[in-house]
Order: structure tokens, then sequence, then C-alpha cells
């Protein structure tokens, strides 16, 4: 009994050590990227290649003053970052990195194995829209209350269409289980039969995170800062975090659902190194996108939720649920 | 339901050009370790010239360029040339001679009012300093060389 908890307990620690260790690899790997796809580099000067760069931000931030405005909701400022980090670590539990026992002593790779894994990052990814509109609301201010309402909007518009999306693979693997989803890609990755439902998870995903080409809630040139307009140093910090926290979870889970998850070629032992191989190449494309892509607009970006988006993904379930009850 | 498909093959396309990007490489000069080479007219500090074979300046102290200078920032004060002192080649020199480098607008007026070939502008724009009584240079200062070396625009480049 003793020993499972200090299993789980490592665990979670182990996990959320290493998920917060590729934050800021990924917020380096992004200037730089961003840089190349520009015809420039990135960051060079703070440490080999900028190494050192995510370091001298975080001493940045840390270092800011964090100011209340007179209009503000104080305590419901200093809980909104901390609403939208929680729920994105908590679902980093669910992120399988290796099935039961690949390396021995009794465990999976991953947190826990809920069986009703896609439902709990749904959960989990809806309430962290609270985060956003408390933080928004919460400001006083009318910059971050528009940008936290056109938040709230986007966000609840496309988790329909990125439900539906997975909805066409739990009907495909027969299980909502993310462990379970992934050992059914033993044969054949998701992403072949369920392509369409793969290209509408990864759009909704943009959308879920606030990520180009759907970050008009905090276009800097748009309404400044959007929500988070108001929040300084290590408060603004923590948003910033549970963003690129979320880009990896949202990669993490099309991995897992998509891309065959911890399967690739090799000893099964090493399955964390494919996962976390896909997870980088998911935080590649977001890269790649807002690269490219220019900024949409916000009724735009509705009518595309809804009016193509959800049709797609309904049709998506509607085509999957014909195929397996025919064959 | 056309116009979709048609979207989003420009959006590939969109990230396609991004990734010839990154195939063609970067134009990134490392300043300060590498300096763009500036062309032969190049406007940069100004410099003073001594005649090469008998190292007396050339300046002369007419002030000729303190009256075309669109800014007013060059002080030319003129003394006698005497026969244990001869500074210049011909009766007077320029005893005082600053240029307010706050002030100077580069716009190259005084090397072309200069009858004498005596003030040049020449290639250096490093000339941030940490006063602004610093920033005001003196006769000494311009006949010196600039304390680092810009690179020259080769021919034909």
């Amino acid at each position: 009994m003793l020993e499972g908890t200090v299993v789980l307990i490592v665990k979670a620690i182990v996990i959320f050590a290493v998920m917060l260790q590729l934050v800021p690899v990924v917020l380096l790997g992004e200037r730089k990227l961003l840089g190349r796809f520009q015809s420039r580099i990135g960051p060079n000067r703070v440490g080999p290649y900028g190494a050192m760069q995510p370091i001298a931000d975080v001493l940045k931030l840390l270092s800011k003053e964090a100011f209340t405005p007179a209009a503000a909701v104080p305590w419901m400022m200093a809980i909104a970052p901390v609403i939208s980090v929680t729920t994105a670590v908590a679902t980093m539990a669910i992120i399988p990195f290796g099935p039961y026992d690949v390396w021995g002593g009794g465990f999976g790779l991953y947190g826990i194995d809920v069986s009703i894994g896609i439902l709990y990052f749904f959960a989990f990814g809806s309430l962290a829209f609270y985060g956003l509109v408390l933080g928004g609301w919460a400001s006083g201010s009318k910059y971050s209350f528009l940008g936290a309402m056109r938040a709230a909007a986007q966000l609840i518009s496309y988790e329909v269409a990125l439900g539906l999306s997975l909805l066409g693979v739990a009907m495909t693997a027969g299980s909502m289980s993310l462990v379970d989803i992934v050992e059914s890609q033993d044969g054949i990755w998701f992403v072949v039969p369920q392509f369409v439902g793969f290209l509408i998870f990864m759009v909704a995903g943009f959308a879920e995170t606030n990520r180009a080409p759907f970050d008009l809630p905090e276009g800097d040139a748009e309404i400044v800062g959007g929500y988070n307009t108001e929040f300084g140093g290590m408060r603004f910090g923590s948003f910033f975090m549970a963003e690129y926290m979320e880009i990896l979870i949202i990669s993490g889970i099309a991995a897992a659902c998509f891309l065959g998850g911890w399967h690739g070629p090799g000893p099964s032992e090493l399955a964390p190194l494919w996962m976390l191989l896909k997870i980088m190449a998911g935080a590649v494309l977001f890269i790649w996108v807002r690269a490219s892509l220019p900024r949409l607009r916000y009724d735009q970006l509705m009518s595309f939720g809804w009016k193509i988006l959800l049709p797609l993904a309904t049709l998506n379930v509607l085509v999957t649920a014909i195929v397996l009850v025919v064959t | 339901m056309g116009a979709v498909y048609r979207v989003f093959g420009e959006t590939l396309r969109g990230l396609k050009t991004t990734l010839g990007r990154v195939a063609e490489g970067h134009h990134v000069i490392q300043y300060p370790e590498e300096k763009t080479p500036v062309y032969p007219r190049f406007r940069g500090r100004h410099k003073q010239h001594r005649f090469e074979d008998t190292g007396l300046e050339k300046c002369v102290g007419c002030s000729l360029c303190a009256a075309a200078c669109p800014a007013k920032c060059i002080r030319v004060v003129a003394a006698e040339n005497t026969p244990g002192n001869q500074v210049s080649a011909g009766e007077r020199y320029a005893a005082v001679y600053e240029i307010n480098m706050t002030r100077c607008i580069f716009c190259g007026y005084c090397e072309v009012a200069c009858p004498f070939d005596a003030i040049t502008m020449g290639n250096d724009y490093e000339l941030s300093d940490y006063h602004r009584s610093d920033l005001i240079f003196t006769k000494e200062m311009l006949l010196a060389d600039p304390p680092e070396h810009t690179p020259l625009r080769r021919e034909g480049e």
C-alpha cells in the first residue's frame, strides 16, 4: 500500500519536472525557430546558441512589479494565473509515455490511467478557460475585459470541434482511456484512418491554446495584451508558462491519440523517447504555423469554428460510425 | 465547400514558404564581431589631414567650413604662424578647431566648402560616449585615426 503511494508520488514529481523542463526548451526553440523561419537567427548572445535565454527571461519576470489596478479585484487577480497553471499541470497526468511494466517495477510511464482519459482532458481544458475569464474581468480594465470575453467565446466554440474529433478516435479504439487508445494503435496509427479528425484536432488545438492564427485574445497589435494586459511580473509569467504547457499537452494528446503514442522502431524500453520526439514535432508544428499564417479576425474566427469546423467534425464522426458498423 | 479546399491549399503554400526560408539560411551580420562594409562616399566622422611630405597641417583656419555648416557646430579660432611655430603651410593656422558631434548632422558641406582638402568625412560611425563634453571633438582627435576600423566596400561589390 505504501509502495503504491511512493511510486505515485515519484511519478508525479518526475512527470511534473520533465514537462516543466520542456517549457523553457519550447520557449527557446520558439524564438530560435521563429528567427529561422524569418531568415534570421534567434537569440544567440546569452549562452551558447542562446541556451541561457529562458533563464534570463524568468529572472526578468521575477524582478518586475506586480501592479494591481485600482478598479481590480485583487484576490481574483491572484488566483487567475493559479487556475490556468493548475489545470494545465493536471492534464499532464494522463499523457502516456510508456506502457505498463515496460521498465519493470510494476508501474506504467504515466501519472494515472483513468478509464475516461479523453473526458478528463476536456474537463480540465474547460476549467482552464476560467483562468482567462477571471483574469480578464478581475483586471478592471476595458482591454482586459474585451480580451477575456473574446477568449472565452473562442475557447468554448472550438472545444466542441475538439471533442468531436477525439470522438472518432474513441470509437475506433473502443475505449476512452488514453493508454488503451495508444495500445490499439499497434498496427496502424490513427492518423491514417482518422486523417480529417487529426486535422480538426490540430486546428481546434491551435484555437484552444490561443496560439496563432487564433491569438486575437492576446494579440499585441489589436488589443494590447488582451486578458493579460494588467498582469505584471511572475503573474504574467504564470499565464505564459500555462500557454506553453498547453502547447505541450495538445501535442501530447495528439501524439497519443493520432500519432501512435509510444510506438516506434527499436526496443520497447525506448517508449518515452518516441513520445517525447512526437511531442516536440507537435511543438515545432505549432511554431511553424505561428511563423506562417496571419491572425484571423474575430468574426472570421467564430464563423470558421461554427460553420466549417463543427459540420466537418460531425461528418467525420458520422462517417467513422458508419464505417465501423459496416465493417 | 470548394473555397475551403482552396484556402487549405493556400495555407499549405504559406507553410512551404516559411520552410523555404529555413532552407535558404539566415542573412545576419553579427555586430560587433562583423560589420557591414560602408560605401566609399559614406559620411562618417570627420578627419583632418596633413601634407604627407612635410607633415604640416593642411588646415589654415579660414573657417569656410564653419560658415557652410548648417548646424553651426564648427568653431574655428585662427592664429598666425610664427617662424618658431610653423603648424600649417600658409600664414595662419587653426589654433582652436572644434566640432560639436552632438550637433553635427553629417551632411558633408564642410568637406565640400574646404578649399584645401583639409577636412574630409571618413568612415567611422561608432561615436558613442558617456559625457556630452567628451563629444566636442578637438583638432587633435580629428587629426588622429579613429580607434576602430570600419571596413570599406571593395570596388564592384
